[in-house]
């Protein structure tokens, strides 16, 4: 599979990643051969497998419907880039 | 060309746990921004979810109420998508493995006939948080206070005709999640919102229109206005030669239209894969009998009830069934009336429902309690005091002045049926009316009237009206 | 002193011949002295370590040690630390400060354990040489020209260095082992869902495992008990007791039977590498162990999956870093996709964006199933052919990687040739089974690992068959020249 620095833009943009016009074509490249190596898998017939999503072979383990957490705002955002009035700011957001 | 409209409905009911569906911080509505989000729901690095019992629990009741297939195995998968009230960049969702499967549900149309529409299924996810659009010097503020707030989207099939249909399905599966208890049905509060995909076909054609989604219809009457709107639009446009773009719109109650969603303009992508955080979600058929148990009685059930055991008229049925809330509060009042449930109904449906909506108030917030309704109606059963002095009692009992009898014994309301106290009024009132007496026995009867009014008047309304017009016409024909 | 392991430390600091604050000063000071040359470490908690250390000797003194009271560590700065930078070797995370310890700081902080700092890794461990840190590049205190591996890189050439007696690290696709082999360490990751992940930031959910890095492997065994154990925080943690670790560590080993996979010594392996192995595995037969043939055969398939598998999860699990609730944000982003762009563009090395461009494609519409369905299709067959192999044998052999250390900048520029040099660690993560890599001798003065693979929830058998090679062989016991 060969992708093209179009591609990249799309994917980029799925991911959004800005990625510079010079690094797209670099990106395009090395994505293309990661790609070569996982098309390996199609070697083997997989039709019958069943997919494998978890190494675990356990059901979801359920939790107590406790309210168990206090207000923490003011530890949580200390790492905030910007809040205000305890609400994160975000450039304005149009629906 | 005459048109076909077809609706399927996306309703998101916030489910009524304490706890959220994958956290322990707080679901209580209009807390301080932010101040119920934790770790967790603000998806900072290394935090884990683990799923609330109580959630599965009520999916599964859902599922059991609609008659649909609890699945044995159900999956949680990421939807992945960048917007700011998403913190984690993706949402905990169900997509191939959903808890709830092919269910149905019987809607009552306006004129009278059922309609049974098909649930495609019901799945569990997580709620986004709020954006606040104030002024932050431009910018938007976000709030995650309801980020991780369980959801259960319940989705149908596109099985609706027409935007009366679509509030009928709405109202029913609101009617439903209340009476499971699962959901507290506050729309103003947006625990229970609504998304419908609309489309036109010509009428015969088989092959589905393009639909759009119409976002943000927050009340019955929303959906009924947004989805005829819709239908409007896509067919002035598609007899004007244009055609519909399948995207999500928003509707604008304010400006009484709907319009693209701006924020939505771009097909999404939104890559689902199994959540590899969370496990797959088991349940058996012991515990699925377990949930069972817990169905109380359901809307359909209770109102084949009333009619069969209470002999309401099945129109009666439908409205005091259709909350649960006002169900209850009408078996309560039978029950202390000793019976009397069509009567009941009456004052129910009639004076209550009418004071209740003259002082904006809900069936929960009633003046008035079923043990003193019923009290009321006792009295009008037992003749203690005829109905237009129970009209007078029911607005003293509104105003929290007592029990109906503490009221017509305090206001010397007692209906009179002594004939010999009512044969004395009736002298009085013959002998002031000589003019009309004499109409009435040269064949006049229409002065008749004239006199069970005055009679009535000269008791306060207390006399037995039965009694007045018996003793009226024995006493006229002599 | 620093030549001890962390047995002979405990020892020494119950018999009082030496106290945790005369430990910890000494481990800070030559922290502070010689890793400019190393770059081990990304935060050196100076302050914290000391007061852990006088509360240490306080217990000590009182006799209510914990079984690591007073023991000086080393985090992989992938595991939240309260109050404590925590990076990921990440200029994402370069401000951020954890509002939590994870599971793993918890438990060793309750044993009494002293942190001395926060290690250097490849960004979101994501790498094999330890080159992709924002933080710079690692070397190999072995030769100072090579990568010392990864991603748990800064960990490994911390303990190579005699900077930590032990140090923690997180394995996706051989992060513990690889860089444990390059070092001439000890390296286990425990099967997957043993040691919790609450709070250590997730690369790839599925695969991703806390583990320790030690000089031996009895050293493990100590640190693994006090890590592993259930947590109901973390959904895919196993409620199962705990073995005690150390309880079968002199176990014999006749009758081992010892697995060798016919795919892990092809032409892919260096010649003089497959002699060391074959020189380990004859130790294990004279120690009594039969050697079975087996074979894994879509073993070769492992690292194709996996470069699905990994990204795809760590495309999602790095969404969360948005610039919006913490972390980098980029200067006066002019609408909202602006902030999100260049906040992550800018914060995010190539090699993270690489795969999280990889994994997003992987999953977009249209490729889902010839990448994610086919790779976790491949998952299926990889963990079969373990499950058929344990059948015979009780553990697996073979090398932790196909060459020794390479030089830095060697493979940096090609990242599949980087990606290759997991071909043998790899498997284990897909299947979540348990796996160790333990010093197995020198080629051209660069250490060569032996990777013993166990069955799932085995941990005590893998430690008990590397500490009866320990016992027998010296190669462990060997440190860098010129280092101390």
């Amino acid at each position: 599979m060969s992708l093209q620095p179009n591609e990249i833009e799309k994917i980029a943009h799925l991911a959004r990643l800005a990625i510079s016009e010079t690094d797209k074509s670099v990106y395009a490249e090395n994505l293309s051969s990661i790609l070569d190596l996982v098309e390996q898998m199609n070697a083997v017939n997989t039709a019958d497998i069943v997919p494998l999503a978890h190494p675990l072979n356990e059901p979801q383990r359920l939790r107590d419907d406790v309210t168990s957490e206090t207000d923490q705002r003011e530890l949580l955002q200390e790492n905030s880039p910007t809040v205000e009035k305890g609400l994160f700011l975000v450039p304005k957001v149009l629906e | 060309m005459q048109w076909e409209v077809v609706i399927g409905l996306e309703i998101h009911a916030q489910l009524a746990t304490k706890s959220k569906i994958f956290s322990g911080a707080s679901t209580a509505y209009g807390a301080e921004p932010n101040t119920q989000a934790c770790a967790i729901d603000l998806g900072l690095p290394g935090v884990l979810p683990v799923l609330n019992k109580e959630v599965l629990r009520m999916a599964v009741l859902f599922g059991l109420a609609i008659n649909a297939d609890i699945s044995r195995q159900s999956v949680f998968a990421r939807k992945n998508y960048f917007y700011p009230d998403l913190p984690k960049g993706y949402q905990i969702s169900q997509m191939d493995l959903p808890i709830v499967k092919n269910g149905s549900l019987e809607i009552e149309l306006e004129d009278g006939q059922t309609k049974v529409i098909a649930l495609t299924r019901a799945h569990l996810e997580e709620d986004a948080g709020k954006s606040l659009h104030e002024d932050f010097a431009g910018m938007t503020g976000i709030d995650l206070n309801r980020a991780g707030t369980p959801l259960l989207e319940i989705v149908s099939e596109p099985d609706m005709r027409s935007a009366k249909e679509a509030v009928a399905f709405m109202k029913k599966i609101h009617s439903l999640v209340q009476y499971l208890g699962i959901c507290d049905g506050n729309m103003q509060e947006g625990s229970f919102r609504c998304d419908a995909n609309v489309s036109v076909r010509p009428k015969g054609q088989e092959k589905l229109g393009t639909r759009t989604e119409l976002k943000n219809i927050n009340s019955f009457r929303f959906v009924e206005k947004a989805i005829n709107l819709e239908v409007e639009r896509q067919i002035e446009l598609i007899e004007d030669g244009g055609t519909i773009t399948q995207e999500t719109r928003l509707y604008d109650a304010d400006r009484d239209e709907t319009r693209p969603m701006r924020s939505k303009e771009e097909a999404n992508d939104y890559r689902y894969f199994p959540d590899p955080d969370l496990l797959p979600v088991e349940v058996d058929d012991a515990y699925i009998e377990q949930v069972r148990t817990q169905l109380p009685e359901l809307p359909a059930e209770k109102k084949a009830r009333f009619i069969a055991e209470l002999a309401l008229s099945s129109q009666d049925a439908e409205m005091l069934t259709a909350q649960k809330e006002l169900a209850d509060f009408f078996e309560s009042t039978v029950e202390a009336a000793n019976g009397e449930a069509k009567l009941c109904a009456n004052w129910i449906m009639g004076e209550l429902v009418a004071t209740l909506n003259k002082s904006g108030k809900d069936i929960s917030q009633s003046n008035i309690s079923p043990e003193r309704l019923g009290g009321l109606i006792q009295r009008i059963k037992d003749n203690t005091i005829s109905g237009k002095i129970a009209k007078s009692v029911f607005e003293f009992l509104w105003n929290e002045e007592g029990t109906a009898d503490e009221i017509i014994e305090r206001k010397g309301l007692k209906q009179v049926t002594d004939s010999g106290f009512i044969e004395k009024i009736i002298a009085e009132v013959m002998t002031n009316n000589p003019e009309q007496v004499e109409q009435y026995r040269s064949g006049k009867e229409k002065v008749f009237g004239f006199f069970v009014g005055k009679v009535m008047q000269a008791s306060q309304g207390k006399a037995n009206p039965a009694q007045v017009n018996q003793l009226l016409k024995d006493k006229l024909k002599s | 002193m620093f030549e001890k392991t962390i047995a002979e430390l405990i020892n020494d600091l119950t018999h009082k011949t030496v106290s945790s604050v005369e430990l910890t000063e000494a481990f800070l000071h030559r922290i502070n002295h010689s890793d400019a040359e190393y770059n081990s470490f990304i935060t050196v908690t100076t302050e914290q370590a000391m007061q852990q250390a006088r509360q240490a000797d306080q217990r000590l003194a009182r006799g209510d040690g914990e079984s690591l009271t007073g023991i000086p560590l080393a985090h992989k700065d992938i595991f939240c630390t309260k109050g404590i930078k925590t990076t990921c070797a990440s200029k994402m995370l370069d401000n951020f400060i954890a509002p939590y310890d994870a599971t793993v700081i918890e438990k060793f902080n309750q044993a009494g354990a002293v942190t001395l700092g926060k290690t250097n890794m490849d960004e979101f461990a994501m790498g094999s040489s330890n080159e992709t840190s924002f933080y710079g590049p690692v070397k190999n205190p072995w030769g100072k020209n090579h990568v010392p591996g990864g991603s748990s890189g800064g960990s490994a050439a911390a303990v190579a260095a005699l900077l930590a007696p032990g140090a923690t690290g997180t394995d996706t696709g051989g992060s513990i082992r690889q860089p444990a082999a390059l070092c001439n360490l000890t390296g286990i990751k425990p099967t997957y869902g043993r040691v919790s992940r609450w709070g250590m930031i997730a690369f790839a959910s599925s695969l991703d495992q806390g583990g320790v890095m030690t000089r031996t492997a009895e050293d493990a065994a100590i640190l693994l008990n006090v890590m592993a154990g259930f947590d109901s925080k973390d959904s895919t943690s196993i409620n199962q007791p705990v073995d005690d670790y150390r309880a079968n560590l002199n176990n014999d080993l006749t009758g081992l039977r010892i697995g060798l996979p016919k795919e892990f010594f092809d032409e892919k392996l260096d010649n003089q590498m497959a002699s060391k192995i074959q020189d380990a595995i004859k130790v294990y037969q004279q120690a009594g162990a039969e050697i079975v043939d087996i074979e894994l055969p879509h073993s070769a398939l492992s690292v194709p999956a996996y470069y699905v598998i990994a990204p795809a999860e760590c495309s999602s699990n790095l969404s969360r870093y948005d610039g919006v609730r913490f972390g980098y944000r980029c200067e006066n982003p002019i609408d909202l996709e602006d902030l999100y762009k260049r906040s992550r563009g800018e914060a995010f090395g190539a090699e993270v964006k690489r795969r999280i461009m990889i994994g997003t494609y992987a999953l977009s519409a249209g490729y889902y199933d010839a990448y994610y369905l086919k790779a976790q299709k491949v998952r299926q067959l990889i963990s079969n052919d373990f499950k058929a192999a344990f059948e015979k044998c009780d553990v697996i052999m073979g090398p932790t990687t196909p060459d020794t250390a390479f030089e830095l900048g060697e493979k940096s520029q090609d990242p599949v040739t980087m990606y290759l040099s997991d071909i043998y660690t790899i498997a284990v993560n897909l299947a979540g089974l348990p796996a160790m890599s333990i010093p197995a001798g020198f080629v051209n003065d660069m250490p060569v690992g032996l990777q013993i693979i166990g069955n799932y929830f085995d941990e005590s058998r893998l430690l008990n068959v590397a500490h009866q090679y320990q016992q027998i062989t010296d190669w462990h016991q060997q440190t860098p020249a010129g280092i101390c």
